[in-house]
């Protein structure tokens, strides 16, 4: 009688790991774009345009569930509003509150969002919780994912908040703004605003009370003006680094600059740039593993500041020692004739080793690194011209 | 009475035209976000202020205020005005 034949046991697989891949969401002045890369970053499938015609300022995904995408949108007609989807934006549903000031008593002038500019998913402990900033400032919260938005009165309705955000005059050409909403990754009451113009600030208590955080930070092109005057201070990007929350980099209209909490005073770190590129700029980002690294993209703040590339060549800036020493990084870019603007919410980086870094142009160019600044290609021509860049790693 | 529609707002109401009632033009905006919810404040901003480049036209006549009386008969158009490129 033959034997039986034992098949040996199926050895067991080890689980794959699963390849990551990244989504970048491109917003723009004529609708958004989201770009989806393949495992290793170098081909990129393009979705959109999602919402064409509209004015898109932010669209961020969600972090927290991998598959909600908020988009802040207007037309050149319509008030503004927040467009939701849970489906990696095949389907897309508007906010039934959008972000919204309070009503004016009778007799009082109030005021109204014209857009929200900026998006900021809450802390990992509060699900469906996201922050909005608007133009003219304002912050506001949704705590339904984004259906349903309430204001911040500790902000908006505050007499020396508005004092400080001043009027309309005071602010960016297309706005002033709220911006660099950021939240403590150890604690979801701690948290940083940028005011364009208005200077920073932080809360403890998750918004109710808040405190003027601009020591250190000099008056644009050394204005005799009173520095410890929050209106005299235009940040223009904030960000804090993941691996060390307790600090964080600024690129603000007159300089770079770094904070080492618990101090509450800013160190001009942009001066160590070189003389003929200076330290304006609109973005900047930080690594997300290295405390001591971080890019800015410089536009030139001479003359009348024509915040292109200086000199018509651009180039990102990298410090890999918290901004004692600035290197440049332009293989791949124009050598000449390049005249870019790249504004706050253009550039961003990825989570992968090495990092990938990307920049959107206002003339509509997409661009990316996939070895942290030290090359770059084009990804993207003839977009409109790009408002924001979101580095999403699924 | 026949409230005529934009396109950018069409997305609203999936037609060029539609019926809305009040007795002010407060009430018939009103009429038409009970009855497309959103397009309120796509017109009219939280201080209850029309949007810059929104027109509305009774009978052929452009109002700036919402308060403006209705007739059941009156026709209601509604512009999207000059925005820029």
């Amino acid at each position: 009688m033959a034997s039986k034949v034992k098949k040996p046991a199926a050895r067991k697989k080890a689980p794959a790991k699963r390849a990551r891949r990244t989504v970048l969401l491109v917003a723009t002045r004529k609708g958004a774009w989201l770009f989806h890369g393949d495992a290793g970053r170098k081909a990129w499938r393009v979705d959109g345009p999602h919402f064409l015609g509209h004015t898109i300022s932010h669209l961020v995904l969600d972090p927290r569930d991998g598959k909600t995408l908020l988009a802040a949108a207007k037309t050149g007609h319509l008030g503004p509003t927040i467009f939701r989807s849970t489906d990696m934006g095949r389907h897309w549903k508007e906010a039934t509150r959008p972000p919204a000031f309070a009503k004016a008593p009778d007799g009082e002038k109030g005021r109204a969002v014209d857009h929200t500019f900026w998006l900021t998913p809450a802390h990992a402990s509060e699900p469906n919780v996201w922050y909005a900033g608007t133009s003219p400032q304002g912050l506001f919260r949704t705590e339904d994912g984004g259906v349903t938005w309430a204001p911040y009165s500790s902000v908006n309705d505050d007499p020396q908040y508005r004092e400080w955000m001043g009027t309309v005059q005071d602010g960016t050409p297309d706005g002033p703004k709220m911006h660099s909403i950021i939240v403590d990754p150890r604690d979801a009451k701690h948290l940083y605003i940028g005011m364009s113009g208005g200077g920073v600030h932080e809360s403890l208590d998750g918004g109710t009370t808040w405190r003027v955080l601009i020591n250190g930070m000099e008056v644009v092109q050394g204005y005799n003006l009173d520095p410890a005057l929050p209106t005299c201070h235009d940040p223009h990007c904030v960000r804090m680094c993941p691996s060390n929350p307790d600090r964080l980099y600024q690129q603000n209209h007159c300089g770079i600059y770094r904070i080492d909490r618990p101090s509450d005073t800013w160190v001009r770190i942009g001066k160590s740039m070189p003389k003929k590129v200076g330290d304006v700029g609109f973005p900047l980002v930080v690594h997300p593993r290295d405390d001591n690294t971080a890019w800015v993209l410089p536009m030139d703040g001479s003359g009348v500041w024509p915040r292109v590339s200086p000199d018509g060549k651009p180039a990102v800036y990298v410090t890999r020692n918290g901004g004692k020493t600035w290197q440049r990084q332009d293989a791949g870019m124009p050598k000449t004739q390049g005249w870019w603007t790249v504004k706050r919410q253009s550039m961003c980086g990825d989570t992968h080793d090495p990092m990938g870094l990307y920049f959107g142009t206002t003339s509509g160019e997409l661009w990316m690194s996939r070895n942290e600044g030290g090359k770059w290609a084009c990804i993207a021509r003839h977009l409109p011209e790009i408002y924001a860049v979101e580095a999403a790693v699924l | 009475m026949k409230v005529v529609i934009p396109s950018a707002l069409r997305s609203y109401t999936a037609s060029n035209e539609t019926e809305a009632r009040g007795a002010t033009l407060a009430d018939v905006v009103l009429d038409l976000e009970r009855q497309y919810p959103g397009i309120r404040f796509r017109m009219i901003d939280e201080q209850d202020g029309i949007r810059r480049h929104i027109r509305f036209f009774i009978n052929g006549s452009q109002v700036n205020a919402l308060s403006q009386p209705l007739k059941s008969t009156d026709e209601i158009v509604i512009v999207q005005a000059l925005s820029g490129g």
